[in-house]
């Protein structure tokens, strides 16, 4: 054992040992908080300092692709359930927020109609169709984000894990869900928007989306929601609830036998994980500025997958730290070299399963706890 | 012109001797002749007599007046020279030219702003002209259906009965009293039973304009029990419209056509839908059975199964390069090929990757889809993103029309052929060759298939790259569907895997029986729902099905059904 790893090995054990980790992930968000803020508004724009409003709004959806992330092993690392749907959580979360700002457009459309979205002037539609109508109120807006997601998520969880439907088979299902959900959002029979989604928003509670400060408030949210959503997953996977979590997904059979009714465990967290996939589309919606029925592709799903993956399951912060890398990654290699990046993305998903199956941070603990 | 041609010709169809039938024949065509004049005096206001041989009637077509030409092609029509109809058809193809300097006609194939000249009286060569120094015989829209009909007259007596019943129908589309006359001439001398009933059905359709009633209950009558478009437009407005016909047994007569007609079309439309469905059927069936062998039996996500696929398709199109003259044998040597590229490639994924994540499907799954992005990019590196298409050889193209109501597209009959024989041949495989065998045991137990001394991991590698090989023959198949692009694969994956999953994982029969079954409720379910939303209730029903039965129509014991 050598010297440079003695040293590093002192840091390391606070990072990753005990129940360092978390903290950190908090000292981040609050580093974040302040930093950000004060960058890109309090540092003149010429500065060297200065943070981009585009950096703020980049970092934005990096952050909310992390509460999308910490959902996903909420569900996979604790309790072994593989969902390829989570997206259709987070888009559905997103479509509900995008409703919102849709309404918030009003006669500022391209055909100025006071009540309908420019879609429907366009298909030539005569009235709000009933499940628009509330959505002008952020106060009646938002419990939709939350509960149309939940809904979904305890409709289908109910089913599927009543009757026992496990693994590869639930995977595959959850994929199928989705799947079926982007087919009926591309209708534009549906009413939102069809093929283009929703688009071209104005405002959100009266605060131009165009202006910086706005962007910077959508960021603090985000800081918020995912440390308040993290905090959420720690209280539940150290309690009593989340000890009957793991012990499900290490012998589902016995945990059963036990006494212990497997399946509302399941349900509520898998409940519980689509909510924060919700809250976390809510978020990328006003900062990407755009929602379509892409978002429920399978493949995104599989992308979140892998981001929790990379970074490491059954950790939470792992999963918060590979939705900010890969998504980082991703950034840069589109712009750089957009050729590689399949490439890339491909090899990463190889060689994390088959050389990292503990992602990043189980990588470096193995490490740092063999140094020490 | 008009009245005196069916009431002739019906004393010539009533008069069974050759002679008789000649000397009407002359004084048909000479009453008519007579007529003609009179007609083309009254319609042109051209006083010009026209000649009654064959070189006059060319030599006063090219300064003829639409009106006059009409009067040409019909005394043409009645006089049937030697090589009329080739006249007539290049008429009708616009090769009709006559030169500026004397008026002659030739019939002409242009290359370049030069003639090829033939002359029509002899169809002998004549040499070849400028294009400048010659002029088009024009002709119009009522020309042109005139010339059809002739043509179709000249038909009646080519040695092929296909051709006279081709002919038939043509002159069925247009029947006017000479047409008429025409069919009745030709019923005479008419052999081929299958042509004379084709004459028959146009005379009695004829003859539901008939003055008399009792003449018009027997043409309709006579149609009962025919099934072809024509027959039933025709017959459509008696059935339906009051005021059509006066007499009320022929309005129920056609009523009682027109539906019997409908409830065939009605069969036949079920029969489509069937067909449809299968068709659909068999290309799930085709992209799904290889991964009935990866997933199914070594329990293996195979997210990289589509792209198996793919490059099954990009051989095809490769081939289609290297042999750009033969699409045929391309098509056909593509099959061989894809198997080798894709099974070779599923080894490679299988050796490299695969090997180490077995007993663990879900990792399974996230790796195999690195190696679909892998082989995605790798794709647009070499060919290209943009989407390319292959040909179809002639074999594979066109309709195989089986009657009046039903014809199937041939690509998809043989695509439909192709997947029963690729199933059939992979049963083959492994239920009765030495390699299935030792699948079979080590899906079933692996550690017992090792102590009886099979090299487990080579069957591995085998068993995957059959299930990869096969995909790539499905990628073939595809090629002659849709067009081959870096995408190709990714659409299918969800639905291979429902198949997969609803037939019941490890079993080859439950795949075939689910892929075929799916796509037939799928094409039930479009002219209700619409496609997109046929394929969503379809996704739905899957999604309750597999809470229902997790393990498919039909479970299986195996590797896979243990380990999930």
């Amino acid at each position: 054992m050598n010297l440079v790893q003695t040293r590093a090995a002192i840091p390391g054990r606070l990072l990753f040992g005990g129940d360092v980790g978390h903290r950190v992930f908090y000292g981040v968000l609050l580093a974040l908080a302040v930093l950000v803020p004060l960058l890109n508004l309090a540092v003149p724009e010429g500065s060297a300092l200065h943070l981009s409003t585009y950096t703020v709004t980049l970092m934005g959806k990096y952050l909310s692709y992390a509460l999308l992330a910490i959902a996903v092993d909420l569900v996979w690392g604790y309790c072994g359930i593989l969902s390829l749907g989570h997206t259709a959580f987070f888009a559905l979360g997103g479509y509900a927020m995008g409703m919102y700002l849709m309404r918030q457009i009003g006669a500022r459309g391209v055909y100025a109609d006071p009540l309908l979205p420019d879609f429907m002037v366009f298909l030539n539609w005569k009235e709000l169709p009933w499940y628009w109508h509330g959505f002008n109120h952020f106060a009646l807006a938002m419990p939709l984000v939350v509960l149309a997601p939940g809904l979904l998520a305890l409709v289908f969880g109910w089913f599927a894990f009543r009757s026992r439907v496990t693994g590869v088979y639930l995977s595959i299902i959850t994929q199928a869900l989705t799947y079926a959900l982007l087919l009926a959002f591309f209708r534009n029979e549906m009413g939102f928007g069809g093929n283009n989604g929703l688009t071209d928003f104005k405002e959100l509670l009266g605060f131009d989306l165009h202006h910086d400060a706005t962007r910077v408030g959508l960021f603090l949210a985000t800081v918020a929601a995912l440390a308040l959503g993290y905090a959420a997953c720690r209280t539940i996977t150290a309690s009593r609830f989340g000890r009957v979590v793991l012990a499900i997904r290490d012998a589902e059979s016995r945990t059963r036998f036990i006494g212990y009714r497997v399946e509302s465990y399941k349900l509520w967290l898998f409940v519980f994980s689509a909510v924060l996939a919700g809250v976390a589309g809510a978020l990328y919606v006003p900062q990407v500025g755009i929602i379509n029925p892409s978002e429920f592709a399978p493949i995104n799903s599989i992308e979140v997958v892998i981001w929790v993956a990379v970074g490491g399951r059954n950790t939470l912060y792992g999963a918060a730290l590979g939705a900010v890398l890969v998504n980082f990654a991703k950034t840069w290699f589109t712009a750089a070299m957009p050729e590689v990046w399949l490439y890339a993305l491909g090899l990463l998903f190889i060689v994390v399963t088959v050389f990292l199956p503990q992602g990043i941070v189980g990588f470096l603990r193995q490490r740092l706890g063999a140094a020490s | 012109m008009k009245p005196c041609v069916g009431r002739i010709a019906n004393a010539g169809r009533m008069a069974g001797s050759p002679v008789l039938k000649i000397m009407l024949l002359l004084l048909l065509s000479l009453s008519c002749f007579f007529n003609a004049h009179a007609d083309a005096g009254a319609a042109s206001d051209s006083d010009t007599v026209l000649p009654t041989d064959y070189p006059g009637l060319l030599a006063a077509l090219p300064q003829a007046d639409f009106s006059t030409r009409q009067q040409i092609v019909a005394r043409l029509v009645e006089l049937k020279p030697p090589h009329g109809r080739e006249l007539l058809a290049a008429w009708l193809d616009n090769k009709l030219q006559s030169r500026q300097s004397d008026g002659k006609l030739f019939l002409v194939e242009t290359q370049d702003d030069v003639l090829s000249l033939t002359d029509p009286l002899t169809l002998q060569a004549a040499g070849t002209g400028k294009s400048e120094d010659f002029e088009q015989v024009r002709n119009n829209n009522a020309l042109r259906k005139t010339l059809k009909v002739a043509i179709a007259e000249y038909d009646l007596a080519d040695p092929a009965p296909r051709v006279r019943i081709a002919a038939v129908k043509q002159m069925r589309r247009d029947l006017d009293e000479d047409t008429v006359a025409a069919l009745r001439q030709h019923l005479i001398v008419e052999k081929d039973r299958g042509v004379q009933h084709q004459v028959e059905v146009a005379l009695a359709l004829g003859d539901l304009s008939d003055a008399d009633a009792a003449k018009r209950l027997a043409a309709v009558k006579a149609l009962e029990g025919e099934t072809a478009p024509d027959v039933y437009n025709a017959l459509l407005p008696l059935a339906r419209d009051t005021s059509a016909d006066p007499d009320t047994a022929v309005r129920t007569a056609a009523l009682a056509a027109v539906q019997h007609i409908e409830t065939w079309r009605g069969f036949y439309e079920a029969l489509e839908t069937l067909f449809f469905g299968l068709s659909l059927g068999s290309v799930l069936v085709l992209a799904s059975i290889g991964l009935a062998i990866t997933f199914g039996v070594m329990g293996v996500i195979n997210m990289a199964h589509g792209e198996l696929m793919m490059l099954g398709a990009y051989t095809a199109y490769v081939m289609q390069l290297l042999l750009p003259h033969n699409t045929g044998a391309a098509v056909l040597l593509a099959i061989p090929a894809a198997f080798a590229v894709s099974g070779l490639a599923g080894i490679a994924i299988e050796r490299s990757v695969v090997r180490f994540l077995y007993g663990r499907p879900l990792e399974t799954l996230l790796a195999t889809f690195g190696v679909s992005l892998v082989l995605q990019q790798l794709v647009r590196s070499v060919f290209s993103p943009l989407n390319r298409s292959v040909a179809s050889p002639s074999w594979m193209s066109g309709l195989w029309q089986i009657n009046d109501l039903f014809s199937l597209t041939c690509n998809r009959v043989y695509i439909l052929g192709f997947s029963l024989l690729v199933f059939a041949l992979l049963r083959l495989v492994l239920n009765r060759t030495s390699l299935g065998l030792k699948v079979r045991a080590v899906a079933q137990n692996r550690g017992m298939a090792k102590a009886m001394g099979v090299r487990t991991e080579r069957i591995d590698a085998l068993t995957f790259g059959l299930g990869s090989g096969i995909a790539g023959v499905a990628g073939v198949a595809l090629s002659q569907l849709t067009n081959v692009g870096p995408n190709l694969g990714q659409s299918y994956i969800i639905d291979t895997f429902m198949v997969v999953v609803f037939g019941g994982v490890g079993s080859l029969w439950g795949t075939l029986i689910s892929g075929m079954g799916l796509g037939v409720v799928n094409k039930l379910l479009e002219p209700y729902a619409g496609a997109v939303m046929a394929k969503i209730l379809v996704l739905l029903f899957l999604i309750l099905f597999i809470q229902r039965k997790p393990r498919g129509l039909f479970p299986q014991k195996g590797r896979a059904a243990e380990g999930m």
